[in-house]
């Protein structure tokens, strides 16, 4: 159950061309990340697995079976929306048990599944209460909930915590983690936030205009980028590339280093420049170094602690041999 | 607004606008009252005297008043269903995105800017007069007999003249509730395996709940009071078959000239008027408050 195949799936919106011809495969049990920039496809990707959108050209196989021209309902798929899609004039308790009423499961079965899915995601206290009286991550739950009593083949998130702050995201990223630890059921999850795709991600599918840019696991991308586009997207602060003479030393067209690859020094190292603003964040401090002559932009440099350097400063920087990324003159990496 | 002061002076500031409604509301309903307990009648001017209840001793044992009430209430609720369904039906096919939606749209709303005498003469003279109207044409050429709808069903010809004026607000209210409807809904419910029906019934119908109530509460105010579209087709004919209340007070106090039975039949009329707006709040007003 789970296992989702898509084969030169395109999809055009009148004359426009959202997605060129795109395979990927969802293994069973996976947690599957689309990350990418706004309006990079990745919702419409999303939507034509769900069934909600039709494909233009291609074929979705779902379980091993063409699932091209099922309706939504047929599909055994759950999704969350963005915007919960909660129904507001149903309790909580029918809001969950909605698609299990649709399926015409029996009254007892149905105050069975609500009763454990409510347990499991702490919904007990609010059971009886309508979506507009509960805050923003209790919807989300909420939401979570009505996708989980359907058991379904897999489940498809769309954003689901971009409404939330940032603390609660914090957790519910969590929650939605364990939950897949603990159902290990597919899941396919639409975010533009790196972080969010970094910790949840069993897989990463990095999207840039409709076209999958590279696909690996969190720290595959990390380690390794295949080209300038995921380099700079993945990882954060984002990564350092600049071009010519420095990056002709090194035989590319542009080299990139990671800000945590790059060692501080207030004495030597290989390239000097000036401390512009300095973010202390207790754990770790990030410099903005300028006039370097690597790169128009400043340069930006991860220091371990509390580390005494301000404004105005003339650094030392460093880079860890290693740790360099280069990349030809297409963007592309030079292994 | 907090202060004393302030709060003083924007009181001393609306009461102008106040007075001026309490006015407009207060001496019409205080003639109609003190006109109720008078013998006044056109015919015999200059010649008032008190008459205690008899105007409303009048009025309530004529034997057309159950007639009224009973033609007042079906008239109201039969355009009420009349609307409300079939604007919810119409709401949901001018939210589908068609060729010349804009156009299609304003054709819908027009009726509503016809006025009641002109499209109730229209519908009698054009569409159902039995020798030369449209649906005579029809009959004869499907081979039936015409129907002469004002003297065979005149109260159901009025419903449909009333409905067919009313049916594009109805529209227009639902259709914009329709399209306040979050599509993630919709979609979330279609994810859940709802079907076309389903929707409907569990989705649409109640997010339109509040929109069915604002049309029935308005609709039925103005509704109580239809007159012109009796009064150029059927004159509260044949009999007392489209006689409604409105139409009663207006036999009573301009055809009889007797201003103190009419009166009190206006004050009847308010009377009932309140009573229905009291079960229609009961019945539906918890919807205003979700």
């Amino acid at each position: 159950m789970g296992r989702i195949t898509l084969n030169q799936v395109t999809k055009s919106f009148g004359d426009v061309n959202v997605i060129p011809p795109l395979d990927l495969e969802i293994d069973e049990g996976e947690f599957v990340v689309f990350v990418g920039p706004s309006g990079c496809g990745k919702s419409t990707l999303l939507r034509l697995i769900a069934g909600l959108e039709d494909v233009t050209s291609g074929r979705i196989d779902i379980d091993g079976q063409d699932a091209t021209a099922l309706p939504p309902a047929k599909r055994q798929l759950a999704m969350v929306f963005q915007s919960y899609a909660l129904y507001p004039h149903m309790s909580v308790r029918k809001n969950i048990a909605f698609p299990l009423k649709m399926a015409k499961m029996d009254k007892a079965e149905i105050d069975r599944r609500v009763g454990n899915a409510a347990k499991v995601l702490n919904l007990s206290d609010y059971i009886d209460r309508r979506p507009g009286q509960l805050s923003g991550g209790q919807r989300q739950r909420v939401a979570i909930g009505r996708a989980i009593v359907r058991e379904p083949a897999a489940f498809l998130f769309d954003e689901p915590l971009s409404n939330l702050d940032a603390a609660l995201r914090v957790g519910m990223r969590l929650e939605i983690s364990e939950l897949h630890n603990r159902l290990k059921t597919t899941m396919v999850y639409v975010t533009h936030d790196q972080v969010e795709a970094m910790t949840m991600a069993d897989k990463i599918v990095v999207l840039n205009a409709g076209v999958i840019e590279q696909v690996g696991s969190p720290l595959e991308l990390y380690r390794s980028p295949r080209n300038t586009f995921v380099a700079g997207f993945i990882g954060s602060p984002k990564m350092n590339l600049f071009g010519e003479a420095e990056a002709a030393k090194h035989n590319a067209a542009t080299m990139g280093v990671r800000p945590e690859h790059i060692q501080v020094s207030a004495e030597s190292g290989d390239w000097k420049g000036t401390v512009g603003v300095a973010e202390h964040l207790g754990s770790d401090t990030f410099f903005h170094v300028h006039d370097t002559g690597l790169a128009d932009d400043p340069i930006t440099v991860r220091a371990g602690g509390e580390v005494s350097l301000h404004n105005g400063d003339t650094v030392y920087l460093t880079p860890e041999a290693d740790k360099v990324h280069r990349f030809d003159a297409d963007g592309a990496r030079i292994a | 607004m907090a202060t004393q002061h302030s709060r003083t002076a924007a009181r001393f500031m609306i009461s102008p606008a106040v007075i001026v409604l309490l006015g407009w509301m207060l001496i019409p309903l205080g003639m109609t009252i003190y006109f109720s307990f008078l013998f006044y009648n056109l015919l015999q001017p200059g010649q008032e005297s008190f008459a205690g209840w008899m105007n409303y001793r009048f009025f309530l044992t004529d034997p057309s008043f159950l007639d009224a009430i009973q033609n007042t209430l079906l008239l109201v609720g039969g355009v009420l269903v009349i609307t409300s369904v079939g604007g919810i039906l119409l709401a949901l096919l001018l939210d589908q995105p068609i060729w010349g939606q804009g156009i299609v749209r304003i054709l819908v709303i027009a009726p509503f800017f016809v006025m009641p005498t002109v499209s109730a003469l229209v519908w009698k003279n054009m569409f159902m007069n039995p020798v030369n109207g449209l649906f005579a044409f029809f009959a004869k050429n499907l081979g039936f007999q015409p129907i002469d709808f004002f003297a065979h069903v005149p109260l159901a010809s009025i419903i449909g003249i009333v409905s067919w004026q009313w049916l594009p607000f109805a529209t227009l209210i639902l259709l914009t509730a329709v399209q306040s409807l979050d599509s993630e809904q919709l979609e979330a419910a279609e994810m859940d395996g709802a079907g076309a029906l389903n929707r409907f019934f569990y989705i649409i119908l109640p997010h339109l709940a509040r929109a069915i109530t604002v049309v029935i509460l308005i609709q039925t105010i103005f509704l109580l009071s239809i007159f012109a579209e009796i009064l150029v087709t059927t004159n509260g004919g044949p009999g007392t078959a489209t006689t409604n209340l409105t139409f009663l007070v207006y036999i009573q106090s301009l055809l009889q000239f007797d201003v103190g039975g009419g009166s009190a039949g206006g004050v009847i009329a308010i009377i009932l008027a309140n009573i229905v707006a009291i079960f229609l709040m009961r019945m539906i007003g918890k919807n205003l408050d979700i």
